[in-house]
This record gives structure tokens, sequence and C-alpha cells, in this order.
């Protein structure tokens, strides 16, 4: 090792300004920040669910102002971000092995895929979305 | 074979000169089949004798010629000249390294952090030898061989962005080579790799970036090494909460 190494300095706040890559995975990692705040609102729905029928409308309406609407625009975005990355990542979590043979990547991702649109369908269903009248 | 003269911007660092590192110009005549590494070696032979870097095989097996090549950890001499933007290409040593000179990093942090793992087969009790090898069937060998390709080459530990942040951080080869022995059935350690595999500064510091991976020049794939990690470790947690006695990663 020499006498006098020269040691470059990280950036803590804008490290991960200088790859296109890097810019992706922090704006990936930052949408959870929104999920996180939206599962704070359907707690607060909840807490005024429990509270009584008034609170509980009073709550809807609060949920329709404008800001809040542009709020839903922005967590249904970091949710659909969210949700790709994570499915694109699961054959690497997930490694299957057949005998001899790995079950390709892109299998493993089609399977949560399907079981996505499967369970999203059924929570519609329960839900009543598809009900008639 | 035809030439073309090409630009280098190369990094330069002489620790006796020196207080900072600098920018060097290169022009150099590089023919059709040539790699960035036969560029440089074109700058030691002709041009300027004191440029300092690592190289050894010439055909990416040896590991040693890691450095930044337009940005991006690679290999030099698996990557080709007419790959690159036709514009001066700008070679740096690799980065989340310290500079020993020119483009060749102070490794010693990585050495230590791979010695920690015990990247070899521990057994509780080895057999004697009279009782033969210890067999392993093709299945049981795909299980870990994606893994065995490391060239310790640390184009990983440049594009980590958590190595970057967090220096403590074990690293991408170090566990992907700990996950290597964990998964070959003739090992025992999982247990005593643990402490470090599953301790914070281990599978838990990666946040799962894929820069690894996506540079890796033997497609090791070391980001799924530590996910596989991260999943039999919480597995292996839960069981001993609940009593059932968990295995390591």
């Amino acid at each position: 090792m020499s006498v006098k190494p020269y040691i470059r300095k990280v950036s803590k706040s804008t490290w991960y300004l200088s790859r296109r890559r890097d810019i992706l995975h922090m704006i990936d990692e930052t949408s959870s920040l929104f999920i996180g705040v939206y599962v704070l609102l359907l707690l607060m729905g909840l807490r005024a669910l429990a509270e009584d029928e008034a609170a509980y409308l009073h709550y809807l309406e609060w949920l329709g102002s404008p800001f809040l609407l542009g709020f839903h625009w922005l967590v249904i975005a970091s949710t659909l971000l969210n949700s790709i990355s994570w499915f694109r990542s699961t054959p690497k979590a997930m490694r299957v092995q057949i005998g001899e043979n790995i079950v390709p990547g892109y299998l493993i991702a089609a399977g949560h895929y399907v079981a996505w649109i499967m369970i999203s369908l059924f929570i519609f269903y329960v839900a009543g979305v598809f009900s008639v009248g | 074979m035809s030439y073309k003269t090409i630009e280098l911007e190369v990094l330069r660092y002489r620790p006796e000169e020196d207080d900072k590192p600098w920018y060097q110009s290169y022009r150099v005549p590089c023919g059709e089949d040539w790699v960035v590494l036969d560029a440089l070696n074109y700058v030691k032979d002709h041009v300027d004798s004191t440029l300092s870097y690592r190289w050894s095989c010439h055909m990416a097996v040896c590991g040693s010629c890691g450095m930044m090549i337009d940005g991006e950890p690679a290999l030099s001499c698996k990557t080709f000249v007419r790959d690159l933007p036709d514009r001066a290409i700008r070679i740096e040593p690799l980065a989340n390294f310290p500079i020993e000179r020119d483009l060749v990093v102070v490794m010693d942090d990585f050495i230590e952090k791979l010695e920690r793992v015990k990247p070899y087969v521990i057994r509780n009790k080895e057999k004697p030898l009279d009782e033969g090898e210890y067999l392993q069937t093709p299945a049981q060998l795909k299980k870990f061989k994606q893994y065995t390709l490391c060239i310790n080459c640390l184009c990983c530990y440049a594009a980590c962005p958590q190595y970057a942040l967090i220096p403590e951080f074990i690293g991408p080869a170090a566990l992907a080579l700990a996950h290597r022995y964990n998964q070959d059935s003739r090992d025992q350690g999982h247990e005593s790799r643990e402490d470090v595999v599953a301790a914070n500064v281990g599978i838990w510091d990666c946040a799962f970036a894929d820069g690894c991976s996506l540079v890796c020049p033997k497609h090791v794939d070391p980001a799924s090494a530590i996910q596989q990690m991260k999943i039999s470790s919480t597995i292996s947690w839960y069981k001993n909460l609940l009593g059932l006695g968990g295995k390591g990663p």
C-alpha cells in the first residue's frame, strides 16, 4: 500500500445524480414514502369509522379535496412503479431449480403478475365492483 | 488492419508528486479489434512508461484490469473500443476504493472482508482420506456453480451505491462467495458465516440497487445471491423464534 493513498469523497446527498440507473433506483425507493403516507391516511379513515358516521363522512369529504385527489394519483403511480419493480426483482430472490435446470426468470415474474391480477380481481369482486345495478 | 486515432483521458495520481488526481490525455492509433487494455498497453509501451495499471491474462479470467471506463466499472480487456461512443474515452480507477497510483486501487478492505466470510468449504469433521472424496451430483453443483465464476475484479463494489455510502458493508462479491459455499452440499459452515453474513453490514445493508449484477463481467449476479440469503436468513430467524431450529442462510 502506498504511503499516501488518495480517498475520493462520495456526496451523501447527490451520489445518485451521476448515473441514470441510480436515479431510477432512488425514484423507486422514494416512491415507497408516498405509499407509507397513504397507509397513514387509511389508518385515519379507520379511526374516523370507529368514531361515528359524522366523523367518517367528514373524512370522506376531506379526501375529496383537490390536494388529496392529486396525492391519490401520486400514490397510484408510486404503487404501480413499486409493484412492477418488485415483480421484476422476484426471479433474483426466488431462484427455483428443478433437477439440473433453473426455471427461467420470466416464468417466475409472469407467475407473480398472474397472481397479482387474480387477487386484484377477487378484491374487486368482494368490493362489489362487478355487481350490476 | 486499419488504425484510427483515439483519445484517452486517463486519471493520474502519483503519490510522490500529486496532492490530488488529474486527467492526462493520450492520443493512440487504435486497431479495429482493440480492447481498452490494448490502448493502455500502447501508451505504456510507446508514449508514457510511467502510467500504472493492473493487468495479467488479457482474457477476462484473472480479474486484474477492472477500471472505470466512461463512468462504468468494467474489465479493460473485455471492453472493445469500437463499442464505446466515438469520443474521448475516460478511464479512471475503480470507484469506491482509495487510489494507490494512477489506475491502481488499494484492495485491502475487500481482502479483509473476503476473509471474514470464510470463502472455503468448512466441515464439522473431515472424513478420513481412505473413505474417498465428497461426492456431488450435477444438480447439487448447479445450485452454486454460477457463484463460483467470480474473479474478484471488484467491478461490483465500484457499482454498489451502498458500499460507496457505507464502507463497512461487506459488499457484493464477498457475500456472493459466502452464498456459494452455503449452497455447496459439501459445506457445513453456514452457522460460522452467519455472524458476518446476516449482520447489518452483511446482507441487510444491501438496498438491491442491482448495479453489481448489471456490471459483473462474469454474470455472477451477486444481487441475486444476496436476496436469496435475505429470504433464507429471515426463514431461519422465524424458525428460531418458534423454536423449530433454523439453519443459517
